[in-house]
Order: structure tokens, then sequence, then C-alpha cells
């Protein structure tokens, strides 16, 4: 072969048309034009600067952790726990300010219990071959049941010295305009996307997915790989919980309840295939907004709130359908 | 000299005998087809040569050493590659990603470095043109032919130094036209001088790129001969047991 270079560098596809058949770009589009038809239906409503930072800082909770699902629905896992994972995490978190320790034992604290559930799940599914779904089913009730215990189900709402701090993390801005909780998400979707493009790590959660059997025979440690990926899903559902006692200035024992569902979503309408073996920390950021965008256009619409699940299912079945489009014309 | 010599290599199952002193050596640069029924006791012994089990007797030299392997990181670290009969591919993943998978190529400085993509692209590249083949090292395994992942699984063993590289039921899942493919890729790592075990049901395959044959069954090597002195009647006799031995 006197053409080397050619075959080294030869690409199936451009980049446009990689661009194309990339789920999470197209929903980034579909975002984009709804958001333009959004600005005139509302009379520019949805465009202002209140909304528009409303609907950032909502969408970034589920972003947040959207990012830790993709990395086990890569492998093709499921996380049912993270919205209870979310809760402990907030009251760990309250729980040990409110007895009067600083801001950073209270998130060391809630990011160390949440990796402490994230460990179990894993343990379970990569070493006892638990399934995934049953697994995080069960931590999911007893996360929750463990945030209720530590309360008592009583809501805290006092952070003790550093209660100043901590609320500046969830309403402040270090950049400004850019809300913190926007700022970390960002931060993450950075820290995610390297991940994914440019370490082992990231490469070997792709090839379990992609099959486990050919990545344990080529030596891919692939149950230590499993562990790790659910707990830097209960890691992000830790952060996610600080973000969030920080913005609301208050805990209760049912906050997140049902956002294992929203995440999932975020994921799937991203790009994340729950048969594992794709997904990208952008899709999860994309596929979080144009949740937040269906759920805040439908309340500025003036339609009815109870039409929200359809629409976010009409959302999540449509990114299937995508998905098994896609997956024909490469089989096909 | 042998690259790879067993010396009345026994393996029990509990009760069970899979293997009964067998004693083989194969050269560099030579192709041995290893040839039996199901249940003959070629897979256990191919998977002591790859490293999962351990022999209950007898000794395994690999280039004029006695080993023990306990496990095939020790096998691979002595040269022995093995192309497993599902490939162990990833369909997600593209081809170079595919060879290199485990052994990824990093760049940069330790704990900072990062995949090194133009590397394993340039080097997977340089593998497959090696191998004549035309599987592009960007190209997902997900669009390519049997003979294409063929290709990508073989391609793996040349990344490493490999002496031996064990072949499992290469031709068993793909189309007669990529079959010939297979064959020759097998006659590539041959001339690059390593020595080549084929596991095979496929008479013709073997007869097309061995220079030997070795027939187990029911644990017992029972013939060992030169290709052209022996025949696929011959051969198929000794699977079944209608022929006792090769004389």
């Amino acid at each position: 072969m006197a053409n080397i270079e050619d075959a080294i560098a030869h690409r199936e596809s451009s980049l446009l048309q990689r661009l194309l058949s990339s789920q999470a770009f197209l929903v980034l589009i579909a975002v984009l034009l709804a958001s333009v038809a959004l600005h005139f239906a509302t009379n520019g409503v949805f465009s202002s600067d209140r909304n528009l930072f409303n609907i950032t800082r909502n969408a970034t909770f589920v972003a947040i952790i959207a990012l830790g699902m993709t990395f086990v629905i890569i492998t093709g896992g499921i996380d049912l726990s993270v919205g209870s994972v979310l809760m402990l995490a907030s009251m760990v978190c309250a729980k040990v300010m409110n007895a009067g320790y600083g801001l950073e034992i209270g998130i060391l604290a809630a990011l160390g219990a949440a990796l402490m559930v994230g460990f179990v799940n894993g343990v379970m599914i990569a070493y006892l071959r638990f399934p995934p779904f049953v697994v995080t089913l069960a931590m999911m009730s007893i996360a929750r049941s463990l945030g209720m215990v530590t309360s008592q189900n009583t809501t805290i709402s006092k952070f003790g010295p550093d209660q100043a701090s901590l609320l500046w993390i969830g309403g402040g801005s270090l950049i400004h305009g850019v809300p913190n909780p926007v700022l970390i998400a960002l931060v993450l979707t950075a820290i995610c996307g390297f991940v994914f493009w440019f370490t082992r790590f990231g490469r070997y959660v792709l090839a379990i997915g992609g099959s486990e059997r050919s990545a344990e025979a080529t030596g891919v440690p692939v149950r230590q790989i499993k562990v790790a990926v659910y707990m830097i899903s209960s890691f992000s559902a830790g952060i996610c919980g600080v973000v969030e006692v920080a913005w609301l200035g208050a805990v209760t024992t049912n906050l997140g309840t049902g956002m294992e569902l929203q995440v999932i979503a975020a994921a799937v309408i991203g790009g994340a295939n729950l048969a594992g073996g794709s997904g990208t920390a952008l899709g999860a950021i994309i596929g979080a907004m144009l949740i937040e965008i269906i759920r805040n256009s439908l309340g500025l619409l003036g339609i009815n709130a109870f039409w929200q699940g359809t629409f976010i299912g009409g959302a999540i079945l449509f990114a299937v359908l995508f998905d098994r489009i896609a997956n024909y014309r490469n089989n096909g | 000299m042998a690259v790879l010599e067993l010396t009345n290599i026994e393996k029990h199952f509990g009760a069970i005998q899979a293997v009964s002193d067998v004693s083989l050596s194969v050269e560099a640069g030579e192709v041995v087809g290893l040839m039996g029924d199901n249940g003959a006791g070629k897979s256990t012994l191919c998977k002591m040569i790859a490293g999962n089990f351990m022999p209950t007797h007898g000794k395994i030299a690999i280039g004029g050493k006695e080993v023990v392997m306990h496990h095939p990181v020790d096998a691979r670290r002595h040269g022995v590659e093995i192309v497993h009969q599902d490939l162990a591919l990833c369909n997600n993943l593209t081809a170079a990603a595919n060879v290199f998978l485990g052994r990824e190529l990093m760049t940069g400085y330790g704990p900072l470095s990062v995949l090194d993509y133009k590397g394993m692209y340039k080097r997977a590249g340089e593998i497959f043109a090696e191998l004549q083949s035309e599987t592009r090292p960007r190209d997902l395994i997900k669009m390519m032919s049997g003979g294409q992942r063929q290709a990508v699984a073989i391609a793996r063993t040349m990344l490493s130094d490999a002496r031996i590289v064990l072949m499992d039921e290469p031709t068993a899942a793909i189309s007669v036209r990529q079959v010939a493919e297979v064959l020759n890729l097998i006659r590539r790592l041959r001339d690059k001088g390593i020595a080549v075990v084929l596991i095979s049901h496929r008479m013709p395959d073997v007869f097309g790129v061995a220079d030997r044959v070795i027939v187990m069954r029911r644990g017992h090597k029972v013939a060992d001969k030169k290709i052209d002195d022996s025949s696929p009647e011959e051969v198929t006799g000794l699977i079944t047991g209608a022929i006792d031995t090769a004389v």
C-alpha cells in the first residue's frame, strides 16, 4: 500500500456529517429553534435576562447529576438512587453545619456520604453481579430513609457560623452575571468531557459499554471501573445536593424526589444510549437544558402544568426514535 | 529452536482428565493446526498456553526457558498473544482504539499524560499496512466486514513482540470470501517469524495454511505430522477415532 498516510487520515465521514448524526448537536439545534420561537411567542418574556437566568440555574441541578449519570449509562448501567443521594448529601451537609462545623467540613461530609453510597452500589453491581436496576432501586429507598433518620424528618434551615458562605455558593456569582451553580456545572462538564476524550478511564468506560466481555479479555480492569462510575454518579448527586441546599437555604426530606427520572431523561435526550456504549458530557447538559426549556415555556405560554410530563415524555421518545433511525442507517 | 515447547502436560479438573500427557513443540515461523472434536482437549491445552489454567503436571517452555503462568497477563509478558474466537472487539470504538484497548499509548508527562490519538492512529495504520489489510484506523468496528474485524484482532498481537499467536476458530463466523483474507493474515504473521497455533474445525483452512497438524482426541495427542504427509481423510479419521493413531 503506497498510501498509508491516506488510510491513517481517512475519516468515515466529514465533520459536518458527524455533527449532523450527533444526537446532542440535533437537540442543541432544537433547543435554539425552540428558544427563537418562544422569544416571539412570549413577546420577549422568554428571553428576558431574568427568565434565562432561571432556566440556566434550574437546568443546572439536573445537568450536574446527568453528567455523572452519563458515565453509568455508557457502561450499560443505571443509577436510580441519585435523587435520594442528593437529599442524603444535602441533609448531611445541613446537619453537620447546623451542629456548628464549618463549610468545608459540611461539604466534605456530604460528598463523603455520597461517595460511600456509590461505592456500595458499585461493589454490589461489579463484584456481586447484582443487576444495577435492582441495587440502585434498593439504594434509592435506603438513602432517602437514612436522610430521614438523620434529620428526624424535620426541615433544616440554620447552618451555623458559615451560613453566609454556604448561601453564597448557591445564590452568589463568582464571575459577574454567571450564577455559581451554572459555573460549577460548566466546570464539571469540561472535566467530564476531558475524561471521556483524553483519559484511559474514559476510553475504558466506553469500551465496557461496547462489550464488557471484550473489555475484560483485553485486560481492562472492568470491575474497578464499574465501581468508579457508580461512585462518580453518586458524587455528582452529592455535589448537586450541596449546591441545592445552598440555593434553597433549607432542606426537607422530599428534596430530589423523582429527580432520577429527570436526570436519566436528560442523559438519554442528550444521546446517552441505555444499552451502553455511547453518550457525551455535552449531551447531558444539552438534554437538561431541553427539559428545562420545555417546563419553563409551558408555564410562560399559560399551558396547564399537568401537561409537562407529556411533553418531557414525548422528548424522551423522540430521542429514542432518533437513536433507532441512526442505528438503522448504520447497520442497514 | 522451538519457540513453544510443552512436555508431558496434563490437566485434571477433579476426576476429569481433560489433557493427558501431551508433548509438542512449535518453531518460529511455523503454523500448526490444532484439531479435534468438541471436548478433545484442544481448548484446555490452549488455555494453559495462554495462562488461563495452570497444568496439573508437565512443563511449558517459551523461547527455551521454562515458564510458570498464573494469569493471561503473564502469558502476554512472555510473548503469547491470543486472538479470541469472538475477537473481543468493542463495536462502538474505532479500529485503532480496539487495537490498543488495554494498552493505550499516552502522551505527556506522568499523571498529566493524555491518550495519544495521533500516535495510535499512526501505529495502527502501519500494522494494517503490514498485514496488507484495507482496514483503516479511524473506522468504527460496527461498520466493518468479518475479515476486517479479524484484521483488527490480529493487529493487536503485533503491538508487542509476540512470539506465539494462538488463534481460536478464526474462520468460524465469517463468509467464505473473507476466509481467504484471514488465511492471508495468518501467512503474514508466519512470515514475520511468529509461531501460530491455529485451532480450527475447518479442514480446508488447516490444510490451506498450516505446516503441521496436531490432532487431539479425548485429551491425548493422537497425531503430529507434516501437512504434506497427511490428508484431510486421515485427519478426519483421527478426529473421530476411525483411525487410532497416526503412523
